[in-house]
């Protein structure tokens, strides 16, 4: 069976923070195959904007088929996304990249401002001793969704929540361990923690994002530089769309 | 109804291809559409040694376009004889190699290498405004254009498609000196060199600084110069630039295009390539033409 671009129908839109919004998403089948940390293109119904915009799923209902997406307001196109309204379509191709692996052991779920969504479903998903930190630039969200599913320690830069500073300070402060940690934010972030987590010995993913056109591994545009060559470009380049968008940390040359 | 038209000596199925660099080889779309029912996939650049390509990040979108600065990434020859032909040699596509370089001696090299595989057509990249060396310099000077264009001939096993870059003062010029160096046929338009700037950081959004546009903001351009040229050539021509539908296609053929290339499209509806085909029949359908090759240059 070919794949195919598919109308989805809007079952709600919700404003969490200033600019961050969630959209429930009637999937048309693409729930029973959605993994946590992975992403759907949603297109824009504005001829002007032709390509997709990449949205992490923030949870899945395989019964009711439907998918969560909770995504910051960037530009034109999500802007477009945060008016939509009950009852009307998007244009949608998913699910697509890789996920997070499921792994029983102590891990820490981890969100940095608009990586947190992911973490919803992970921690929903893995059956281990969960220890979720996220950090937020100043206001929260998601934070009632992600303590359903585990402890949950904030930081937040200005120190209104939580402790002040970033994730890794959070950790610190609360005196945590793991064994695996599963990351999504920033990329200043996801450094600080491939870095951590090689003077810890703790097992890394990391999710990344880019600008991508096609989504889909054709195009080359949402490449990260790679430590080992590439199977499918023979560079030191991965396809964040295909090849990711989670990465085992050591994978990426953050520098 | 017959959609097969003859380019430069090959018999393609139907006009449709896929524009190089827009289509991977097939592997990835193959998931969306069915490849059988394009007339000729033509894949992404491929050089004698691998590319790394340009920094990220490579790719904005801007109104009814986009500009790429992927710098031609690419896993080299050897890697792409052994895995992307085999995958496409599975269907009934035509398959076009789309060759770059940084000197006439890699392109050579390349073409060299290329004859004794299972490929139908050659289209060599003069074009491409995103890499500092070769590329685009070959496809701004007459001359230039010439020379490279004979050096791939006599080395060619296969028809060479030269493709052509819009970034010049006068494309007929550029369409003639490929013709006198012996190119089997032109592809244009390629992309357009345009820059953008987010004006809130102040900086580049690529980190190119600048990137080729594409995308339905250039068709008018290209649809000129496809008539342009179909008027200053003899050659058979594959029109590309901004097609998104199938009435953009037979705008094109009704240029003077023999065949069409799909490329930024597919980002934007992975199955564009078997939507403008199925337009197309039912253009032909709607209108009693028989033959595709009643429409190739039929604007009054």
């Amino acid at each position: 069976m070919l794949k195919t671009k598919v109308k989805a129908v809007v079952l709600s839109s919700e404003q969490l923070a200033s600019d961050v919004y969630s959209l429930v998403l009637k999937s048309q089948g693409m729930a029973q195959e959605a993994k946590p940390g992975q992403f759907v293109s949603i297109y824009s119904n504005d001829g002007s904007r032709l390509l997709p915009r990449p949205i992490s799923i923030c949870e899945m209902d395989k019964e009711a088929d439907t998918l969560r997406l909770v995504y910051r307001v960037v530009g034109a196109g999500t802007d477009e996304f945060s008016k939509l309204k009950e009852g009307d379509t998007v244009d949608v191709i998913g699910t697509l990249g890789n996920g997070f692996p499921l792994l029983k052991k102590k891990a820490f779920l981890i969100g940095g401002g608009i990586g947190i969504p992911p973490m919803v479903e992970l921690a929903k998903q893995l059956d281990c001793e969960k220890q979720i930190v996220v950090g937020y630039r100043d206001e929260l969200f998601l934070v009632e969704d992600l303590e359903k599913y585990g402890t949950v320690y904030i930081a937040s830069e200005d120190g209104k929540h939580g402790t002040k500073g970033n994730v890794i300070d959070a950790i610190r402060e609360n005196n945590l361990d793991a064994e695996v940690i599963y990351a999504c934010g920033p990329m200043p972030m996801l450094k600080a923690l491939k870095q951590y987590a090689s003077e810890n010995q703790i097992e890394c993913y990391v999710s990344l994002e880019e600008r991508m056109a096609c989504g889909i591994g054709a195009c080359l545009a949402c490449v990260t530089k790679s430590t080992q060559v590439d199977h499918h470009t023979y560079v030191k380049n991965k396809r964040i769309c295909k090849d990711g968008p989670v990465f085992r940390a050591e994978e990426v040359d953050f520098s | 109804m017959n959609l097969k038209v003859n380019v430069a000596g090959v018999t393609w199925n139907n006009p449709i291809t896929t524009a190089s660099g827009t289509f991977g080889s097939g592997a990835e779309y193959g998931e969306f559409v069915d490849l059988n029912r394009i007339g000729a996939v033509t894949t992404k650049g491929v050089a004698n040694v691998p590319w790394e390509g340009n920094a990220t990040p490579r790719i904005a979108e801007t109104y009814g376009g986009m500009i790429n600065a992927v710098g031609l990434q690419n896993p080299g020859l050897d890697v792409f004889v052994k895995r992307d032909i085999p995958f496409l040699q599975q269907y009934d596509c035509k398959i076009i190699v789309n060759v770059c370089g940084k000197t006439t001696e890699d392109y050579v090299d390349a073409v060299e290498k290329l004859g004794s595989q299972p490929v139908d057509m050659l289209e060599i990249n003069v074009s491409c405004p995103n890499v500092k060396e070769g590329g685009i310099a070959f496809g701004q000077d007459p001359k230039a254009l010439y020379d490279i264009t004979q050096a791939v001939k006599k080395v060619a096993k296969q028809p060479v498609i030269m493709k052509l870059s819009p970034n010049v003062t006068d494309i007929t010029e550029m369409a003639r000196a490929a013709e006198a160096g012996g190119a089997d046929a032109l592809s244009l338009i390629n992309t357009l060199t345009g820059m953008k700037i987010d004006v809130y950081k102040r900086k580049f959004v690529l980190a190119n600084k600048t990137g080729g546009l594409s995308g339905p903001a250039i068709k008018p351009i290209a649809v000129r110069m496809v008539y342009q040229v179909a008027q200053a050539v003899n050659v058979p021509i594959i029109g590309m630039g901004g097609i998104m539908t199938a009435e953009d296609a037979i705008e094109f053929l009704l240029a003077g295009a023999t065949a069409v290339s799909v490329g930024t499209a597919n980002f934007h509806n992975p199955t564009a390539t078997m939507d403008i085909l199925n337009g197309i029949e039912a253009y032909m359908k709607q209108y009693g033409i028989e033959d595709i090759n009643e429409l190739i240059g039929a604007v009054q």
